[in-house]
């Protein structure tokens, strides 16, 4: 790197050309006032505090944007250099209330934040003769549930602009108007909680002066502690850090992480407060003898009175697991399932399946996994060998195009989603394939709007474009794919004119994204849901590993393929063996030297068939009482599979009539409503453990607070029941042995986490593969082969399947369910958080204005929208990003459960449910109050 | 200062549990949407472009005389940006009305020129009466300086303009509904232009026939500098961005707005293509693609009638031309700003860059940029036609060159001058301007406008030119000289301009935002404090990002300095 030579207050430094004088003084512990610069954020120079005298110049210089050059005479310190800081800061000060929003520390003298800490460097007072002359007042805006904006304390430095607009690219705040009344906006000056703003907080965490502040942290900043740990809610792995007074998190502050560099969204800074909600199961609670279990409880209102009593752990836990160990012995071990959970650590993941396998005795472990990327992940494995991403979000950067299918990440993965917008004002075209346009379409080069279920339609004639104009990587086709014939042949009728009719895009366009994203210098493919979610999702994303292998857009940076992980744990989970197929680190069960190791290293005989995944472990619930395989006990921890099955009365049903229900939660779930035990747990904020995100990162949560009452942590719970069912675990350690369960894991892992030991995980984030202690760990995979049996990767040919239900006369709409930005999941955690709950308080079905007013409906309305299977009656939202002919509902809301309607169609290879498509009807409802 | 809201919590609860019946923030109507395709056409292949952003929101404001937030939103949606991207610009320029939906637009907008030569005119007496006497709907609101201080008062209805502004005349115009732009009938219009030898030297020098080289020496030995105010000198600025790399562009100032000047306009109007001759002669030369004409709004004659000369030179090209977009500006004297201008012509708000980088070598849309003030321009054909000596040989006092002198305030014969560089204040009043005006005595006079700081009586007698007055604490710029007499006070004076720089500071920065707007309402005081105002200057002078923040503290200094009798404690008391 070259450097430059310089004297900066009299001395002589040598520094790397390019770089700011304000950072070099940094580095050389020079302080500098500063309030319009932020780590992070691109220098502004526009607050003038941090001007420093140039040899030479007529005018001072702002040290934040002026690099040094060779012979550069600088003074930070210079009278006339101190002379202007401190009028800026005196300026400032002059127009600030009295009473500030952002003490330091407890400081009510020092109310202003970091003006208030520069006034203190350089002794600044305000004059008279400027106090006197205060802006008027500006009254404070409130309506936000999370955020309070008072403008009187804003000293126009757009930190918040630049947080908005440049790094979450969200563009609602501005500075509008001008001179002396210029003014940080929302939107057309609307209130803060009526404007387009998506609550992320970024402007919160990178306002000085408290002009912006979060509504639980106002006034004296001073906290009890500060918690380093990693976002709850997706699968993005943000890291945060809680701040922690009086046993509550008051608020919530993005860390710098791999994954989000300080970024969070709504959830990760606003929606931790459900663990201190007060529906918290703060006792072990026990079915009162008698009282049926009854789905028609589920409707929000019953009592849990009514139906559990209160028990101490001693007695619940005895009570949970003899009638399992009856029921192993009566009916062997496939009575027996458990459903783990993604939201909780890698930790509980692996000490739950190994307790079913070793200790329930058979293989019928699952989790949401199912439900979300089974058949991404079935297919990845089919193709390339590995379930798991190839390249991380943030390789986006390197992309000349990026392919974002079936996935809606500014909802989903909000601060994914920010890298991509970022890259589209870098200059990446991004390709939004997704039959709604959501928030990322106003970022994207190409919005193909395709028609629900028909992505292999699309993706064929993407395939076929690519054969036909010879725009093949031949090389890497030659050198590294199997099948190859094949595809090609199969493509050949795919035409984009044959396509176009099907799925709806000008075969004009097919043929232009095909040829960019074949051409691109690197492409990269991100998909969500939207993709694997279809009895045809396994067949979709065959197509996408098509499309990559063909063109050679992987195995580089800025290419490959990503399936955007849904859970904070889902990645790792299933690292983890919390599926019904596969050990720890996706070895088959049915393998038999991965059997042979796993008996030898468990020390205990393993079942070698495959276990039942989610939807057939319901179905097997309900299954004759001569299936040998018939469940009818089950443990299930922090999932809720009573809201996030398809189908819901058939898996309420299912839950309803086993004889023995365990659940494990933090709130009783429509799931643990139907429980014979319900054990209090832990929330994530309460307990330490590690979580793999979608990138294949491993990171570190740790304990912030105490779980409320007598709730304890997941992993005690799981062996105390191991211990009941005659396991000899012993795991010792602070948190509950969590770190020696780790390196049992990683034992059972080491292709994967060799080299990731818990001490090195507790100093921070690694990415796998990491094989040992000097491998830095391995962000982007597939470099020269791939990891199947001959390291190539097998191409696989898909035709088109239509949506397992079709629209007919009587059901005519296609309903598509999915999340929103607000709501995690079912929404146990996120609609007991008080901002989510009051951003998005109700449930609510999207439509098409156009298609609204070829119903006879409007927005607002309330309407009964029902399928072949279930009814659900909610008002209707008008959002003309959802396509004719279809309704989206959010699968969150108990009182309007979206997955009473959806159909359980499995995927016959990853047995994922069509939770994307399935038949509607609609009717104007009238609202009757109870 | 915009709408602001405050809630109460119990309120917000309530609102909040109601679902939501639509996406979040503001929603474009399928009505506005039409109303604004309707005016803006539909988008071209790859979208509308973003830095047409203010000439449609000109549009919309022209037609609807105003811009309704619904048509803020419409036009997002249709430019695909985000509802604030629009906003924040549409409130940065003055021009912009914001109107709530709900709101009636004004039918007419009577403007009434503020600035000290018309306020020396008697235009605030104007502007009350006008608000008295004009009907409710006709909005009369006060502004800053027209460029017509030579025929001040000056007002303007809609978009016509007034000079010589009496209420009656503007009650006539008002009632009888004259609200477009003049003709002007005595522009010289292309064919004639072309007629009389026009553009055959522009036909040389892009053929190749006249040497580029030789083109750029004339400039430098004639010693062309800047004529908006900076002075740079001209020929070097060709060189310098001549050998940045292609594609190079050009944008050209026409945003005249520092109070007092008005030579552009008048050389404009007079004869269009001369300056397009110069521009077309600098793009060969300079090798630049494309062409950005930036004329200020309050110019409506001019820009119609440019945007027919522009429409017939490019029916009928002398030579191959670059591709030349006019640009209207919206109501700012920042964006007379090189860097301000070139955020403008990228449809943003006229904020001013920092420098470095330069931008001859970053400049318009990331592009290396050649950006010359509209006089500059003006003078190509003349210098390469009659020699760099023809220009060098003239000037007093051991300048050398002419200068185009916009000459207000309490003079005989105010108007545009072209008088010898160097000329003396005394020397331009009695020997161009005809002596003082009747009843008045010399006492001070502004030598560049709002920014160039004010001169007692007393300094008269300095030659004024580029790097001579500022021994004095002033400045030429663009070389309005504005003349106070002895029943003016330089204190008036003083507190009119800093008023016009609180109201025209971009609000970037905190010494200019902060400081002008301070300094304004110190300046109100019977007796000035004078080191809080020495302390503002400082900051502003040393601190500010740009000329605006770094001159505004000009007047204060000259004030103190020069007229401390003014203002000074001991005086009064």
């Amino acid at each position: 790197m070259s450097t430059v030579q310089f004297t900066l207050n009299g001395q002589t430094v040598e520094a790397p050309a390019g770089q700011s004088i304000f950072n070099i003084a940094k580095d050389l512990g020079i302080a500098i006032p500063h309030l319009c610069h932020k780590e992070g954020l691109t220098p502004d120079g526009n607050c003038r505090a941090c001007v420093v005298e140039v040899a030479g110049e007529r005018t001072l210089a702002p040290s934040c944007c002026r690099s040094a050059t060779p012979g550069m005479q600088v003074q930070t310190n210079s009278e006339r250099a101190v002379k202007s800081q401190k009028m800026v800061l005196e300026m400032l000060l002059a127009d600030l209330p009295e009473q500030g929003y952002k003490w330091l520390d407890d400081r009510a003298e020092a109310p202003h934040g970091e003006l208030s800490q520069w006034a203190e460097h350089h002794g600044v007072q305000v004059r008279t003769a400027l106090a006197a002359l205060q802006r008027e007042a500006v009254p404070a805006d409130l309506s936000h549930p999370a955020m309070a904006v008072n403008l009187d304390a804003c000293i126009q430095c757009n930190r918040c602009e630049r947080a908005c607009r440049d790094l979450q690219v969200n563009d609602v705040i501005g500075l509008a108007f001008r001179g002396a009344h210029t003014q940080v906006v929302f939107d057309l000056a609307d209130p803060m909680g009526g404007s387009s703003c998506v609550g992320c907080g970024e402007c919160v965490q990178a306002c000085p002066t408290g002009a912006l502040m979060p509504k639980s942290h106002i006034g004296p900043q001073k906290v009890d502690r500060e918690v380093d740990s990693v976002c709850p809610f997706c699968g993005v792995g943000c890291l945060v850090t809680y701040q922690v007074r009086d046993e509550k998190i008051i608020s919530v502050q993005g860390r710098e992480g791999p994954a989000n560099e300080g970024r969070l969204c709504v959830k990760g800074r606003f929606g931790m407060d459900y663990i201190h909600s007060p529906d918290r199961i703060t006792k072990p609670l026990i079915r009162k003898a008698g009282v049926a279990k009854d789905v028609s409880s589920l409707d929000g209102h019953t009592d849990w009175r009514e139906i559990f009593r209160e028990a101490t752990w001693e007695e619940a836990l005895d009570l949970a697991t003899r009638p399992l160990n009856a029921l192993r012995q009566e009916y062997g071990p496939k009575s027996l399932a458990g459903f783990g959970s993604a939201k909780g650590s890698n930790e509980e993941a692996y000490l739950f399946q190994k307790l079913v396998r070793t200790g329930f005795g058979s293989n019928n472990v699952d989790h949401c996994t199912r439900l979300c990327h089974a058949s991404s992940v079935a297919a990845l494995l089919e193709g390339v060998g590995s379930g798991a991403v190839s390249n991380p979000v943030r390789d986006v950067e390197h992309s000349d195009l990026i392919i974002v299918i079936g996935s809606n990440p500014t909802a989903n993965h909000p601060v994914a989603a920010t890298w991509m917008k970022n890259a589209a004002q870098r200059g990446t075209r991004i390709v939004l394939a997704d039959p709604r346009i959501t928030d990322i379409g106003r970022h994207s080069w190409r919005n193909l709007q395709f028609k629900p279920d028909t992505d292999v339609a699309l993706l064929n004639a993407m395939l076929h474009v690519i054969v036909h104009d010879g725009l093949c990587n031949e090389q890497f086709l030659k050198d590294r794919a199997d099948n190859v014939a094949e595809l090609k042949a199969h493509v050949q009728d795919y035409t984009p004119e044959a396509m176009s009719a099907i799925c709806g895009i000008p075969a004009d366009t097919i043929r232009e994204v095909a040829r960019a994203y074949a051409t691109a210098k690197a492409a990269m493919i991100l998909w969500g849901m939207g993709v694997s979610q279809h009895v045809h999702g396994t067949d979709n994303v065959r197509c996408l590993i098509a499309l990559a292998s063909i063109t050679g857009q992987i195995g580089r940076p800025g290419t490959g393929l990503h399936p955007l992980r849904g859970q904070n744990n889902v990645q790792g989970a299933s690292d983890a063996g919390l599926i019904p197929m596969m050990y720890p680190n996706y070895q088959r069960v049915s393998d038999k030297s991965a059997h042979d190791w796993f008996e030898k290293f468990w020390n205990t005989k393993l079942d070698d068939q495959p276990g039942y995944t989610v939807v057939e472990i319901m179905h097997k619930a309900l299954a004759p009482e001569s299936d040998p395989h018939k469940v009818r006990g089950m443990y299930i921890m922090g999932e809720n599979p009573a809201m996030s099955d398809p189908d819901l009365n058939h898996a309420r049903h299912a839950l309803a009539s086993l004889q023995h229900l365990v659940v494990q939660d933090i709130f009783l779930t429509e799931t643990a409503w139907l429980a014979d035990v319900v054990l209090p747990a832990s929330a994530w904020p309460e307990k330490t453990g590690t979580v793999s995100n979608t990138d294949r990162t491993v990171q570190m949560g740790r304990q912030a607070v105490l779980p409320p009452g007598e709730a304890k942590p997941d992993l005690w719970i799981i062996q105390q029941i191991a211990q009941r069912m005659g396991l000899n675990w012993h795991y010792t350690g602070e948190h509950e042995g969590v770190a020696e369960v780790y390196e049992e894991m990683r034992q059972a892992m080491a292709p994967a986490i060799g080299g990731i030991d818990w001490a090195r995980l507790n100093a921070g984030s690694v990415t796998y593969p990491c094989v040992s202690a000097d491998d830095p760990g391995q962000p982007i995979v597939f470099h020269d082969h791939f990891p199947t049996a001959d390291g190539r990767v097998r191409l696989m040919t898909a035709s088109l399947i239509p949506a397992n239900e079709q629209p007919d006369a009587e059901y005519p709409m296609v309903l598509i369910t999915g999340r929103q930005l607000e709501h995690w999941h079912t929404g146990s955690m996120t609609r007991r958080a008080t901002v989510l709950d009051a951003l998005e308080p109700a449930a609510t079905a999207s439509m098409h204005g156009r298609e609204m007013q070829r119903l006879g409906l409007q927005a607002g309305q309330w309407v009964r929208m029902a399928s072949r299977r279930g009814e659900v009656v909610l008002p209707l939202r008008q959002d003309d990003g959802t396509p004719m002919g279809t309704v989206f509902i959010p699968f969150a809301y108990q009182e309007a459960a979206a997955n009473l309607l959806t159909n359980s169609a499995l995927d016959p290879f990853g047995k994922i449910p069509e939770f994307k498509y399935c038949a509607v009807r609609i009717e104007a409802a009238t609202l009757v109050n109870a | 200062m915009a709408n602001t809201t405050h809630i109460g919590l119990d309120q917000v609860r309530q609102q909040l549990r109601q679902p939501r019946t639509q996406l979040k923030g503001r929603q474009a109507s399928p009505d506005a949407r039409a109303e604004v395709q309707a005016l803006i056409g539909l988008p071209p292949a790859g979208g509308h472009r973003r830095d047409l952003l203010i000439e449609h929101l000109h549009v919309l404001n022209d037609h609807f005389h105003g811009l309704f937030e619904r048509h803020i939103v419409a036009l997002a949606a249709e430019m695909r940006l985000s509802v604030v991207e629009v906003f924040e610009v549409a409130t940065f320029y003055h021009h912009f009305q914001i109107l709530k939906d709900e709101d009636v637009a004004p039918r007419i907008t009577v403007r009434v020129c503020d600035s000290l030569s018309c306020s020396l005119a008697g235009s605030d007496s104007l502007l009350r009466q006008l608000q008295r006497d004009l009907p409710g709907d006709v909005q009369v609101v006060n502004v800053p300086c027209l460029g017509r201080c030579e025929q001040a008062p000056a007002a303007q209805v809609g978009q016509q303009a007034v000079s010589l502004a009496t209420t009656e005349k503007v009650t006539r115009l008002v009632a009888e509904k004259h609200t477009q732009p003049l003709a002007l009938p005595h522009a010289l219009r292309y064919e004639d232009y072309k007629k009389a030898g026009g553009y055959q030297l522009a036909l040389q020098v892009a053929a190749g026939l006249k040497d580029h080289e030789s083109v750029i020496q004339v400039l430098e030995s004639s010693g062309l500098r800047g004529l908006g105010g900076a002075g740079f000198p001209a020929g070097r600025k060709w060189r310098i961005v001549r050998s940045q790399p292609a594609p190079r562009l050009m944008a050209v100032n026409i945003d005249e707005g520092e109070p007092g000047t008005f030579k552009d306009r008048t050389c404009l109007e007079a004869d269009p293509h001369r300056f397009l001759e110069g521009v077309l002669i600098a793009a060969s030369v300079v090798g630049c693609e494309a062409v950005y004409i930036y004329l200020r709004d309050e110019y409506h004659e001019a820009r119609v009638m440019l945007t027919d000369e522009l429409a017939a030179l490019q029916a009928n090209p002398p030579c191959p031309l670059p591709r030349m977009e006019l640009r209207r500006g919206a109501g700012a004297y920042i964006c007379g700003e090189e860097s301000a201008m070139i955020e403008s012509i990228e449809g943003k708000r006229g904020e001013p860059r920092l420098r470095p980088p330069y931008i001859a070598e970053v400049g318009l849309f990331g592009r290396p940029t050649l950006e010359h003030n509209f006089e500059t321009l003006f003078w190509i054909r003349e210098l390469l036609e009659q020699g760099a000596d023809s220009f060098a040989a003239h000037g007093r006092h051991g300048r050398k060159g002419l200068r185009r002198f916009s000459v207000s305030g309490r003079v005989r014969q105010p108007g545009v001058k072209l008088a010898p560089a160097g000329i003396t204040l005394r020397e331009l009043v009695d020997e161009y301007c005809g002596g003082m005006a009747e009843g008045h005595t010399l006492s001070a006079y502004l030598p560049g406008g709002a920014s160039g700081g004010i001169l007692p009586a007393r300094l008269a007698d300095v030659p004024l030119d580029f790097d001579t007055l500022q021994p004095h604490g002033c400045f030429i710029g663009s070389a309005a000289v504005m003349v106070l007499g002895v029943h003016d006070s330089a204190r008036d004076a003083a507190l009119n301009v800093m008023r016009f720089f609180a109201h025209e500071s971009c609000g970037q920065c905190t010494p200019c935002r902060v400081g002008t707007d301070k300094a304004a309402q110190l300046m109100t005081a019977e007796v000035w404090d004078a080191d809080t105002l020495q302390d503002l200057a400082q900051v502003m002078g040393d601190a500010s990002i740009c000329g605006l923040g770094q001159a505004a503290p000009n007047p204060i200094r000259c004030v103190l300095a020069y007229f401390p009798q003014e203002v000074a404690a001991e005086v009064k008391a």
